[in-house]
């Protein structure tokens, strides 16, 4: 199957859920410097649970048709059970074949969301050497 | 006789094995031709020992090839001398070389080095590193929208006094331009500023004569010169040489090691610390005599009408904006460019299913896309080996690209 499948390329051209919320408990940036790609993701957070979500960005298509899949899925879900999304999930999500080029790409949102928690929990920021090596495990 | 790109191409194996790939990525590296891999592997199988070291007649021979390199590649950019030609590893370790060796013996704070927008990271960096490590300031020449170097602001900053290095690209690797490196080196000279020359791209594209030019520094990589990977020139003046301390420390550097201290070796063997690239170097030798039986004119015409053919391709194309040069014959070998809306990996992505290989990024020269205020580019380049059929192939395969994405 192919990378620009109808499913990616529908959520590139009309993402979902891009659009900043007015009053999010998190904001949190990540960017892939070699490329150019951004995304700030908006999160509010109620009762543990992530109530909805915003994002801004820009980049390639597999980013931001990512971001958009990623947006549909976590409205409701818990903070626990989203800091715990893998990039197993992500290819899932995806559902085309992610190639060692595009990985990053592919990867930017879930880097965005994990590190958007851990800012929320005070925790220490997940690197890019520790994601890739969650999806070679 | 006209210039022969599909007879040459038949001598390269890499195009045999992928003849359905359209190569547009020589400026990253270029292939090799057959003889420059038997040269290689002729080494291994017949000559393969250390050099400098055994005394034993293979070991001579080894010795012979390393160092015939050395005869080759100062008589192929015309240096006075071969103790004049360092062997490195890249463009970028000889680059390395003169800021960690030249840099740290003659830089005090306060010291200026010049460089261009146009630059590599493997001009910029260690440069920045030295910025760091001794106090030095760096000062920039910027470019119009043309990629043509602003002069006066060189002149600016030489009139400062305080300028001990220009280092500048001989061709840039993104918008193809030629600075002009003639100038920039009677100017520096003028203030008592050092040149340094990126030969890196100018190298495979243009006749390079260092005494002509009067460069003090000038790096190139093997690799993009039809030769091999894992092996890199740096030229630099007799007189400037013997007053640079070692880069690296270990073996064949050395004249002499006692447990309290050790006497360096003479250059250029000051500056090969350990078992060299031997077998590159027998593949570079094979590169440049290859590279010799085309004449420079043949080469340069070809590949210019290969630019005017690739200008004409992108002109075509809706939203297609081109980086720096309006005039195709401003643009030696390579040109970069934007779609509007359209990231580069995507195009580079979907071009790649259609066997074109162009490479997409800021091509490590992240200043440079930042004062055309684009975060990354397509770049398409070209060899003596590139066809123009495969230049206006591009043509369809991206507007088909295009309509994939649209949104
Ligand atoms: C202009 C320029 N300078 C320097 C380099 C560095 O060369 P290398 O990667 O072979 O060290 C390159 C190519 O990557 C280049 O295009």
């Amino acid at each position: 199957m192919d990378l620009y499948a109808e499913n990616i390329l529908d959520h590139y051209r009309s993402p979902r859920g891009k659009k900043l919320l007015k009053k999010p408990t998190i904001e949190h940036k990540e960017v892939n410097a070699g490329c150019g790609d951004s995304l700030t993701l908006h999160l509010l957070i109620k009762d543990d649970t992530i109530e909805s979500v915003g994002w801004d960005g820009t980049g390639c298509a597999i980013s931001q048709a990512g971001m958009s899949l990623l947006a549909e899925e976590l409205p409701n879900t818990s903070v626990e059970k989203a800091a715990a999304l893998s990039p197993a999930f992500i290819r899932k999500l995806l559902g085309v074949p992610v190639s060692e080029r595009r990985l990053k790409c592919a990867l930017l949102p879930l880097f965005a969301l994990r590190n958007a928690l851990r800012t929320v929990k005070k925790q220490p920021l997940l690197t890019w050497p520790e994601l890739l090596e969650e999806d070679n495990a | 006789m006209a210039f022969d790109a599909p007879h040459i191409r038949r001598q390269f194996p890499f195009f045999t094995a992928n003849d359905a790939l359209v190569w547009l990525d020589s400026a990253a590296t270029a292939q090799k031709p057959e003889t420059v891999l038997r040269a290689m592997d002729d080494f291994y199988r017949t000559t393969n020992a250390n050099v400098h070291r055994g005394m034993y007649e293979v070991a001579e021979r080894a010795t012979a090839a390393y160092e015939g390199a050395r005869d080759t590649v100062k008589k192929f950019m015309n240096a006075r001398h071969s103790d004049e030609i360092i062997f490195t590893k890249s463009t970028t370790e000889s680059l390395n070389l003169v800021a960690k060796s030249w840099g740290i013996a003659h830089l005090k704070k306060g010291d200026v080095i010049v460089l261009s927008i146009l630059e590599h990271h493997s001009v910029i960096v260690p440069w920045l590193q030295m910025k760091e490590e001794a106090g030095i300031t760096i000062e920039w020449i910027d470019c119009d929208d043309e990629g043509r170097l602003i002069m006066n602001d060189l002149k600016k900053a030489l009139a400062g006094k305080n300028v001990k290095l220009v280092a500048v690209s001989g061709q840039s690797n993104v918008l193809g331009v030629r600075p002009p490196v003639t100038e920039i080196i009677r100017l520096a000279h003028q203030s008592g500023a050092l040149v340094c020359i990126d030969a890196a791209q100018l190298i495979a594209h243009h006749p390079v004569d260092v005494t002509a030019l009067d460069c003090d520094f000038l790096a190139f990589s093997g690799h993009k010169l039809y030769g091999p990977t894992g092996i890199g020139v740096l030229y630099a003046k007799r007189e400037i040489m013997q007053t640079m301390p070692p880069f690296l420390g270990g073996g064949s550097m050395i004249e002499e090691v006692r447990r309290d201290g050790f006497t360096p070796a003479d250059p250029p063997h000051r500056f090969e610390a350990g078992t060299p690239p031997i077998a590159e170097a027998a593949g570079l030798t094979a590169a440049i005599d290859w590279l010799a039986q085309f004449p420079w004119k043949d080469i340069e015409e070809h590949e210019k009408n290969l630019m005017r053919a690739a200008f004409e391709t992108l002109n075509d194309i809706e939203g297609l904006h081109i980086l720096g040069p309006k005039n195709p014959d401003d643009a030696s070998a390579c040109v970069s460019f934007v779609l509007k809306d359209l990231h580069p990996h995507d195009l580079a992505d979907i071009l790649g299913q259609e066997g074109f290989c162009l490479r997409a990024g800021h091509h490590c020269a992240e200043p440079l896309h930042k004062r055309f205020s684009v975060p990354a580019s397509l770049r398409l380049s070209v060899g003596i080996y590139t066809t123009e059929e495969e230049i206006r192939r591009l043509g369809p395969a991206l507007k088909k690209a295009q309509k994939i994405l649209a949104k």
